[in-house]
């Protein structure tokens, strides 16, 4: 083909060899733009207005579904275990938090390499000051192993023990925002706190932490998108304090749970109000606690507590989210929408491709005439269809910029503000608006590689 | 029309362009009937009142510093509420848990028919006292409202066991289709109730989805619940006095009481603005479909005009030939247009099968009701209308082609 001596027509000279080629069918494409303006503009909007809300969707899609521990995730499990029994549960399902009397019997029973207990809560602070006003935080009230379990980063201090969690100590790690405004930022470990009128002695600060979403109390929380609690002490301190979640409680509907008021029926009860994790290394180590997990819940059948066969869960984190919809609806309906909007631009710039392609019949005719082969046929207009989707590309990614201002009228503040315009979603804006036109550029361009030289060249006799 | 048999035949000789327009005007009725629709289901569900009068209501969280027994959180409660009352410009305030559209909160109950039976209806439970209904600003249809000696005390784990209850009107036909609930005894967790009042209209905290069921089912229950962690006001402002009110509120309860805490910002919110909160997830989903549905009817229209043009461009020697024979530029106009209408015609028969499709599959996902045929009726006319706006253009062209041309080559 590099050979081909008639590829004079039309007009351009030079760079016939192999390599020119390319070189010449891109003049070529922008010289036919050149002749038809609006045809090649109205493509060009077209792709770029599909890929441009295809991606601020995705951009928002990729945030809320975005894996938030990605070097753990496969490790990290979510222990579920039925106590509502199948008259009671959601089809089946267990309920996504346990109760006490089975959150604790998991803590103790040590299965995992890390295992810890939380529940979301909200905590008063009130400063040295008495002229200030006291003011509230949301925190959670967690077990030791919480902090090395999610690899939290730590700016002063570390975490509390295992001793701290037995003992029941007042020990707090507080948020790196709260050490700024309590401490000015100094090093306040070691300091105490009061907290809800209790004392607690600092012993970390938390470095900068924010896993979006926010998946380790989604269950007790509910909200994935707000920011990470600022307070975290230990569960059992909490619980003796009989500090009660500011999370969800969810009840079994038999009315099992007695009459009886309090603190102490309310931990004996089969109410859902704390969410546990465990760390499994290796899948060996999820077999194992799966088939722990179940010994336990058929045991608690042979006890007599559970009325049914064992029936639990364990769940990673990626299964997690999934199970929690931590992807808001929103955010889904809107990529499908946007996804059939390209598809729809698509079609359209298939037909307007087809109808540039054709009107310049008599030209491929000649080419073909005078020796062109399909493949070159084939050749200048997928390129000329790539380099109307780099045009396509460069609009759809100044229409993204655009677009990304307008997140915010759709989505939630928390949720519009993790989305981000980078470098790979401008790469892939453009890969994609290449992609689409020279998709759909495949018909056109067999089309007109169809056209008979002889028929052409006889019409325009 | 005399018309139709030319049209299709030529049409035959431009199948994949034909086609390609009909599959385009089919995927964008499918993809515009739905959005409509969501649009309208949102709008639909975004303006439904509470019933209650929140141009005037406005909520305190207030939560407790230190640990209070339920015996000091029920006094606090009593005093707050009587320094609230006497506040100037306040025209009443009680306390529950939970506020019209507050969000995920609630107090799910579930009420039975009969105590030994599994049938149950939830509802979410408003706790209340005798100044509730005023507060909220909502009538009794039936019955009474609570007296002052009935107003109980709950405890954060007890069950609710109210001798007397007073539910909505919606909750009362779901308990006694076809009859009267008041006067009747209903079970709840607790043990058994007297329905002695039922109130119209009137929301539960959740804003939820568009087919929650349970929205308008509340059951205000007579009693202080003693949250040691927290107590919610509500109070309703006189009219005009409303700013005023919400500024001194917090002061009042302060000066009160300083073992406590409404923090600065979400302390405390107007029911209006929690309307906007509640419901911001919905008004983005609407504005999203209505500007993807603008620009795909733009980008419809624009693939017409592309593609009509060429078509008149490609034709110009057959239109010279039929002016020259005789046709007026009224039927060469009339050529293009029902050309036109016969393919979107083409293009909504099978956008209407797509869009069905595409409603049935976005049930079984999303919790959307199903799609009235009106919807695709309205898309049908407006792509016709689209159809017919986006050809005039090139079919004027056409028009406008002299006899002439029927002379010249190309």
């Amino acid at each position: 083909m590099g050979g081909n001596p008639v590829a004079e027509l039309p007009v351009q000279a030079g760079g016939f060899t192999a390599r020119g080629m390319p070189g010449y069918y891109f003049s070529l494409a922008v010289r036919s733009f050149r002749r038809s303006k609006a045809l090649t503009a109205l493509i060009v909007v077209l792709m770029g207005c599909g890929v441009a809300t295809c991606m601020v969707t995705w951009a928002v899609f990729r945030a809320t579904a975005a894996d938030p521990i990605p070097w753990k995730s496969s490790k990290l499990f979510v222990p579920q275990i039925d106590n509502f029994g199948p008259a009671h549960n959601d089809h089946g399902k267990p309920p996504d938090l346990l109760d006490y009397t089975d959150a604790t019997a998991l803590l103790h029973a040590h299965q995992a390499r890390r295992q810890s207990l939380l529940y979301a809560i909200r905590l008063s602070v009130v400063p040295d000051q008495q002229q200030r006003q006291p003011f509230s935080l949301p925190g959670d009230a967690v077990s030791s192993d919480f902090f090395a379990m999610f690899d939290v980063p730590f700016r002063y201090g570390s975490g509390w023990s295992t001793v701290d969690d037995d003992q029941r100590t007042s020990v707090v790690v507080i948020s790196d925002a709260l050490n700024q405004q309590l401490f000015g930022g100094a090093n306040s470990v070691g300091r105490e706190i009061a907290l809800d009128t209790h004392s607690y002695r600092i012993v970390g600060v938390l470095g900068d932490w924010n896993p979006r979403p926010r998946f380790f109390d989604v269950s007790s929380s509910g909200y994935p998108f707000s920011n990470p609690g600022q307070i975290y002490i230990p569960f059992s301190r909490a619980v003796d304090l009989q500090k009660s979640t500011s999370g969800s409680i969810v009840c079994s509907g038999d009315g099992s749970n007695p009459a009886s008021a309090g603190w102490d029926a309310f931990l004996r009860g089969e109410c859902g109000w704390i969410a546990a994790w465990v760390e499994l290394p290796t899948p060996t180590d999820a077999e194992h606690y799966r088939q722990y997990l179940s010994n336990y819940a058929a045991e608690q059948q042979r006890l007599g507590r559970l009325g049914w066969p064992a029936n639990v869960r364990l769940r990673n984190v990626v299964q997690w989210l999934d199970l929690e919809r931590v992807v808001p609806k929103a955010s889904k309906l809107s990529l499908i929408v946007s996804f059939s909007f390209l598809l729809i631009c698509q079609v359209n710039a298939v037909g307007l491709l087809l109808a540039r392609f054709m009107s310049r019949a008599p030209e491929i005719g000649v080419r073909r005439a005078l020796g062109a082969s399909r493949r070159a046929i084939y050749q200048q207009f997928l390129i000329e269809a790539a380099t109307i989707g780099v045009a396509g590309g460069a609009l759809g990614l100044a229409l993204t910029c655009v677009g990304m201002k307008g997140v915010g009228l759709v989505f939630e503040p928390q949720i519009a503000e993790l989305a981000r315009l980078d470098g790979s979603l401008m790469l892939v804006t453009l890969l994609v608006a290449i992609a689409a036109t020279v998709i759909a550029a495949f018909y056109p361009t067999w089309r007109a590689a169809q056209v008979q030289p002889a028929w052409q060249l006889k019409s325009n006799g | 029309m005399m018309q139709i048999r030319p049209i299709l035949a030529a049409l035959r000789r431009h199948k994949a362009a034909t086609i390609l327009i009909v599959l385009q005007i089919a995927l964008t009725l499918a993809v515009v009937s739905n959005a409509l629709f969501i649009v309208q289901t949102r709008i639909v569900h975004l303006s439904r009142p509470t019933g209650v009068d929140e141009a005037h209501l406005f909520v305190i969280k207030n939560e407790w510093v230190g640990k209070l027994d339920a015996a000091q959180v029920d006094a606090q409660m009593r005093a707050d509420l009587a320094t609230l009352r006497n506040l100037p410009g306040v025209r009443d305030a009680f306390a529950s848990e939970a506020y019209p559209l507050g969000g995920g909160w609630g107090w799910l109950e579930s009420i039975k028919w009969q105590p030994d039976k599994p049938r149950h209806q939830l509802a979410v439970i408003y706790f209340a006292d005798e100044h509730a209904l005023a507060t909220f600003g909502i009538t009794l249809i039936a019955g009474r409202n609570f007296h002052a000696d009935e107003i109980g005390r709950i405890g954060l784990y007890d069950t609710a066991s109210p001798a007397v209850v007073i539910i909505t009107r919606d909750l009362a036909q779901k308990l006694f289709p076809g009859g009267s609930a008041l006067g009747r005894t209903v079970y709840l967790t607790g043990g058994p109730t007297t329905v002695i009042g039922i109130v119209d209209r009137l929301q539960g905290p959740y804003a939820g989805s568009t087919t929650r069921s349970i929205d308008d089912d509340q059951i205000l229950v007579p009693a202080y619940l003693d949250d040691p962690s927290h107590s919610d006001y509500l109070v309703r402002a006189q009219s005009g006095q409303f700013e005023a009110v919400m500024r001194a509120a917090p002061k009042a309860l302060l000066a009160l009481n300083r073992s406590r805490v409404i923090n600065p910002d979400g302390g405390m919110i107007a029911l209006t603005q929690a309307r906007v909160q509640s419901y911001a997830g919905d008004r983005g989903v609407a504005i999203m479909m209505g500007v993807v549905c603008l620009m795909l009817l733009l980008a419809t229209a624009g693939g017409i005009v592309g593609l009509s043009s060429f078509w008149v461009s490609q034709r110009r020697r057959q239109i010279g030939v039929r002016r020259a024979l005789g046709a007026t530029r009224r039927d060469i106009l009339r050529y293009f247009q029902t050309e036109n209408f016969l393919i979107v015609g083409g293009g909504i028969a099978v956008g209407v099968l797509l869009g069905v499709a595409a409603n049935l599959t976005l049930m079984t996902y999303w919790e959307l009701p199903r799609m009235p045929l009106t919807v695709l009726l309205l898309g049908a006319v407006l792509l016709w209308l689209l159809g017919q706006l986006a050809v005039l253009g090139p079919a004027r062209r056409a028009a406008a082609v002299p006899p002439v041309e029927a002379t010249r080559s190309l």
